[in-house]
């Protein structure tokens, strides 16, 4: 019975700083949504439900929302797909892989902030890098790629995959590395090619590898902040006006806390059941192919 | 031949992970105010490498200097509390028995997945209201404990064997010295991978010091340089970049020493 106190004591000041920072926070953002609250001159007025009926009625919400999904939508499967053609590369039994590995993480390792102001850059008119190389190429060099309406959105989702390449990429590297080579060796004598064994051995073996990745991916992606805030500002014409961002402005531009409050429980609501949707639908391969 | 194909693609992958680097670093040698430069004339006949001491040292309402220590200040006491707080707990998780222990451990695991979005308000005011705001505890106390370094830990401490334990325990030894001269040396590489985690995370935090700091003195340098963009952005695009490689250098030193761990730590927190 001592031993069963004393395990509270190791976990007693982890367990209050998650209380203090997490949870109580957690159900305090709970009581501010019911309220209109003002972060300046902290009066409020209790209002029930009606943030959420604003949030809900509240088109450029809804933009924002939609707009998350298509990055989501868009740099998720992209940048998975990337993550695991180059694991397969760099899974190689070659002369200096291991510096390949290195140079391909240091995107996800730089600052966001610092990121995003040199891919402004990267997408100048004319005088940018991909410009640049496109002017080299006699090919149009007069886009901008930020300010245009129906670019903006792909230009995120492009550098999104440039920066979580490295990081995916050693995931699907560690998945790839758990895969007993006795399973492509019984495809082989199956008479099954290249192609058949990635489809019927790589893919279904990493199924936890792949559930891993697409959860913190898709979480990360509908939370994207920093390269909205210093790359497009929502702009232009609201086009890359994500939720993570949104939600910002609510709170810090508008300091409209109740509002922002609400909308940040419909984007976790979202998010846990997209999360609960992923894991059903991976489940059987889950069930079926999981080692650990 | 396959293996030329192999080299040949790792190689263009390379170059198309690395120009923007690359580029950078040409542009921000270019004298201070001077347009993009194209392609061809992206090397200067003479770098302008006082563009570095421009940033560092001759801002006198950036201090870029004050931010690098703000930043390394943090991160560092950040990274030890984290160490302390969170091994404890995971040793607790990993090797002792208590009534919800699971249940417990699993509320960690759900913080980690979903606080995210509705957090950032409440702990905002809760700062407020403690009186922290503009100060290094606001910057500070909010991350010296992490649920993800607490699950990376005990995975790792539930890898070391439990014969260890026994034979301290035999020896007379309690659970507090387990802890800190068994599983806590055995764990070292776990320990550090921890480390290089949450020196990245911290270190390259940009939305919380944003949000907690508003005077000049407390800002850190990922908020700095998110300041010196909108003073300096679209104005004087070498200086800019002169600061953004700036920024860069420390996390990429710091990342060619850690990178073993880092890679590893990815490894360890993705298998369940």
């Amino acid at each position: 019975m001592k031993k069963g106190k004393l395990g509270y004591l190791f976990i007693a000041p982890a367990t209050l700083h998650l209380l203090v920072f997490a949870i109580f926070p957690m159900a305090f953002s709970v009581f501010l949504s019911f309220y209109k609250w003002n972060l300046l001159t902290s009066e409020r007025t209790f209002l029930g439900l009606a943030n959420y009926a604003y949030a809900f009625g509240d088109p450029q919400f809804w933009n924002a929302m939609w707009n998350s999904t298509k990055y989501a939508l868009l740099s998720v499967p992209l940048g998975m797909a990337a993550g695991l053609l180059v694991a397969i590369l760099v899974n190689q039994k070659l002369k200096g892989v291991t510096i390949f590995r290195t140079l391909y993480y240091i995107p996800a390792i730089s600052s966001g902030v610092a990121i995003s102001i040199l891919w402004i850059y990267v997408y100048l008119p004319e005088t940018g890098l991909i410009n640049s190389v496109l002017g080299l190429l006699h090919i149009n060099n007069k886009t901008d790629f930020l300010k245009n309406e129906s670019m903006a959105m792909y230009a995120l989702v492009f550098m999104s995959i440039w920066v979580g390449l490295g990081p995916r990429m050693v995931l699907f590297l560690s998945g790839l590395i758990g895969i007993p080579p006795s399973l492509y060796e019984a495809a082989e004598l199956d008479g099954a090619g290249k192609l058949r064994s990635f489809w019927n051995v790589t893919l279904p073996m990493l199924a936890p590898t792949t559930f891993f990745v697409m959860v913190t991916s898709t979480i990360g992606a509908l939370q994207v902040f920093t390269p909205v805030y210093i790359m497009t500002q929502g702009g232009p014409n609201e086009t890359t006006d994500m939720v993570g961002y949104h939600i910002y402005v609510e709170a810090w531009s508008k300091f409209l806390i109740g509002i922002a409050s609400a909308k940040s429980f419909v984007l976790l609501a979202a998010i846990v059941a997209i999360s609960i949707f992923q894991f059903r639908i991976l489940k059987n391969q889950l069930e079926g192919y999981s080692t650990t | 031949m396959k293996k030329l194909l192999s080299y040949l693609t790792m190689t263009a992958l390379a170059l198309f992970l690395m120009a923007p680097f690359v580029w950078m670093i040409f542009v921000s040698l270019q004298p201070s105010k001077a347009p993009i430069p194209s392609l061809g004339q992206l090397v200067p006949e003479k770098p302008a490498w006082s563009n570095y001491r421009l940033v560092l040292v001759e801002q006198p309402d950036l201090p870029v200097l004050r931010f690098f220590f703000n930043s390394a200040f943090v991160t560092c006491s950040v990274v030890i509390g984290q160490l302390l707080i969170s091994s404890l707990a995971a040793y607790g998780f990993a090797r002792m028995k208590f009534a919800g222990r699971d249940l417990i451990f699993y509320v960690f695991l759900g913080s980690l997945m979903f606080s995210g979005p509705v957090t950032q308000l409440p702990v905002y005011l809760l700062v407020k209201s403690l009186g922290w705001l503009d100060t290094y505890a606001a910057l500070i106390v909010p991350g010296v404990s992490s649920a993800f370094s607490v699950f990376l830990l005990r995975q790792a401490f539930q890898s070391i064997p439990g014969e260890l334990d026994e034979a301290a325990r035999l020896d007379g030894a309690g659970d507090f010295r387990i802890y800190w001269k068994v599983v806590m040396p055995l764990s070292g590489a776990a320990l550090a991978t921890c480390s290089a985690f949450s020196f990245f995370a911290v270190w390259t935090d940009f939305f919380w010091p944003l949000l907690s700091t508003n005077s000049t003195t407390m800002r850190t340098l990922e908020v700095g340089l998110s300041v010196f963009k909108s003073s300096y952005g679209t104005t004087n695009w070498p200086l800019e970049m002169a600061a953004t490689v700036l920024v860069m250098i420390p996390l990429l030193v710091a990342f060619l020493f850690s990178q073993r761990y880092f890679t590893k730590g990815i490894m360890i927190g993705s298998i369940k």
